[in-house]
């Protein structure tokens, strides 16, 4: 669980992260979302109590991640998988983890082949590793500790797609089993088929938030596609719903997917395809919602600074 | 500027559960760091070669040195030319290189209580200034033997319990400086250039200026540590140490943990 309260943090003049309020809850994953530079970092560094907020709070399982007594045991972190000592083995580094947090050194080798690293690659320096190594590496000590709660900033960055979807069934299963996930990404892509919810950020401030149904509600309506148009667009039309069709005899519908899908089954008609409309419904939302030019913040007032 | 996160911090008591397993003793922290200035490449060319320059003096003082001069007690002093050289580049090196590496994320994501870490650090860094204090001790006792051996040496065995503890004192005293000036400066060049050019400045300061000369045997540890090999330290000799050291050891230190604990982890 984490709860995050009206965060705030300004360098100097610049606020960097304005009033951040948002819930994680068990068996759910968040997607921490927004381009570069949004303030995703900033948010999960104060999270873990390694930036101090200019204002507001954040908890983790119930409290500030610093009264946690040994941390590395209830929460996995990864905030830069780039972040490791290049003369230490991947193996050193679980290692020195392992042997702050107390746990097992023999879980250190299980976790390695877990994460994909075998014993060759285990033994190599981090300096010799690639992006997507580190990820996985930064992935294991995150889990080292067998906690509830993950806390990833950008972990798929770097990985390949066999990497993507093996990271996905990971904090799929994770969550499942009943812990918390956030992760955070620029590219919706990415987590858009591991999130329950979404937490979008764009200039230090939330964009929206909300599931993923929620968030697709918008208007746009759903495509459908069917073995015999013709006999599709009649069922459509004996249903009510105003449907536009297009070159390869699909069509788009302002209605839900249940609608359109129970139209059809009254017809007969055999249905190839039921979705949201625009392909990437959840990416163009994103898109408007991260790409309209930050709005000039106001002028602190002079308590805002505090 | 935290004051929202402290005053939740003492409104509810945290749960049992999160108090479980308890935090990590600082004993074990200590082998973690001391396990960290040992285990990259860098760390342990620094530890080989402090042994080395350690060992080369042996030699140097068997053909260099008249045999009636060749004591024990002068063959530890050689000994541990390394040590009083180097050792301290590492205590920098333990605090320097988790900023430069970004491992402090690591680090004080597994251990928030950052003092402790402090704590921990300082700790290994003696536990290797005893450990090449005993080093120095053993090449010397060698060397000294090598030269009865060679008839070179014809000094005195002698070596006093309060001669090696006064160099274990001066080994711990220059690697916690090194630790402190890392925490200050905490850039590698920066705080080890600084922790050999400061000192020295200070001194041919005291050396040529009148005004200062005074003021420099109670602050320059070059002058005030030099007294401790002296077979006799007098209550003044060891007065001027303690002086200069709430100068150079204490301050550093103290300033250095206010930055180490405040600065923002990135």
């Amino acid at each position: 669980m984490i709860d995050v309260k009206g965060l705030s943090k300004r360098y100097g003049d610049v606020p960097a992260v304005e009033n951040v309020t948002f819930h994680c809850a068990p068996g759910t994953v968040t997607g921490f979302l927004g381009p570069n530079g949004a303030g995703k970092s900033t948010t999960m560094r104060m999270i873990c109590g390694l930036t101090p907020p200019t204002a507001g709070s954040a908890t983790v399982q119930g409290v500030p991640y610093a009264r946690i007594a040994n941390p590395g045991r209830h929460v996995g972190v990864l905030l830069d998988a780039a972040a490791q000592h290049p003369g230490r083995t991947g193996r050193e580094t679980l290692a020195l983890t392992a042997q702050t947090i107390g746990v097992d050194r023999r879980r250190v080798g299980e976790l390695m082949e877990a994460v994909g690293l075998p014993p060759k690659a285990a033994r190599r320096r981090v300096g010799g590793y690639s992006l997507g190594m580190r990820q996985r590496l930064g992935i294991a000590q995150a889990l080292l500790g067998d906690p509830g709660v993950l806390i990833l900033d950008e972990p798929a960055n770097g990985l390949d797609p066999e990497g993507i979807f093996w990271m996905r069934s990971l904090l799929r299963d994770f969550a499942d089993r009943g812990g918390t996930v956030l992760l955070s990404s620029h590219l919706l892509r990415e987590v858009e088929a591991v999130a329950d919810r979404f937490v979008v950020i764009a200039g230090g401030r939330i964009a929206a938030q909300g599931g993923k149904d929620e968030l697709l509600a918008a208007p746009g309506g759903v495509l459908v596609r069917g073995l015999d148009p013709a006999a599709l667009g009649a069922a459509l039309a004996a249903a009510g719903l105003a449907a536009t069709a297009d070159r390869t005899g699909a069509f788009t519908v302002r209605a839900s997917a249940e609608q359109v899908g129970r139209a059809a089954a009254r017809a007969g008609t055999v249905l190839l395809e039921l979705r949201q409309a625009g392909g990437g419904g959840l990416e163009e939302l994103f898109l408007s919602l991260t790409s309209a030019p930050a709005a000039p913040s106001p002028v602190a007032p002079e308590e805002a600074l505090r | 500027m935290t004051a929202d996160l402290t005053a939740e911090t003492t409104a509810a008591p945290t749960p049992a559960a999160l108090l479980d397993p308890p935090r990590p003793p600082i004993a074990r922290l200590a082998l973690v760091e001391l396990r960290k200035m040992t285990d990259t490449r860098a760390g342990r060319w620094l530890l080989v070669l402090i042994a080395l320059v350690d060992v080369a003096m042996m030699p140097v003082m068997l053909f260099a040195v008249p045999g009636e001069d060749q004591t024990l007690y002068d063959m530890v002093s050689a000994a541990t030319t390394g040590t009083a050289l180097l050792l301290p580049i590492l205590g920098v090196l333990a605090v320097t290189s988790e900023w430069s590496q970004r491992t402090t994320l690591t680090t004080f994501t597994l251990v928030p209580g950052r003092h402790r870490i402090v704590v921990a650090k300082v700790a290994a860094a003696w536990v290797l200034a005893t450990v090449f204090t005993a080093v120095s001790v053993v090449t010397a006792v060698l060397g000294r033997a090598v030269g009865e051996l060679l008839g070179r040496s014809s000094g005195s065995w002698e070596l006093p319990p309060e001669y090696v503890a006064k160099i274990l004192l001066m080994a711990v005293i220059s690697v916690t400086i090194g630790v402190a000036f890392g925490m200050v400066f905490m850039n590698t060049p920066l705080a080890i250039v600084l922790y050999f050019v400061l000192p020295i400045a200070w001194t041919t300061l005291g050396e040529t200026v009148d005004k200062l000369r005074g003021a420099a045997g109670w602050l320059d540890t070059n002058r005030t540590m030099e007294a401790l090999n002296q077979t006799s330290v007098s209550g003044e000799d060891w007065a001027r140490l303690g002086v200069s050291l709430a100068v150079w050891l204490v301050l550093p230190l103290v300033a250095g943990v206010i930055r180490l604990t405040r600065r923002e982890v990135k």
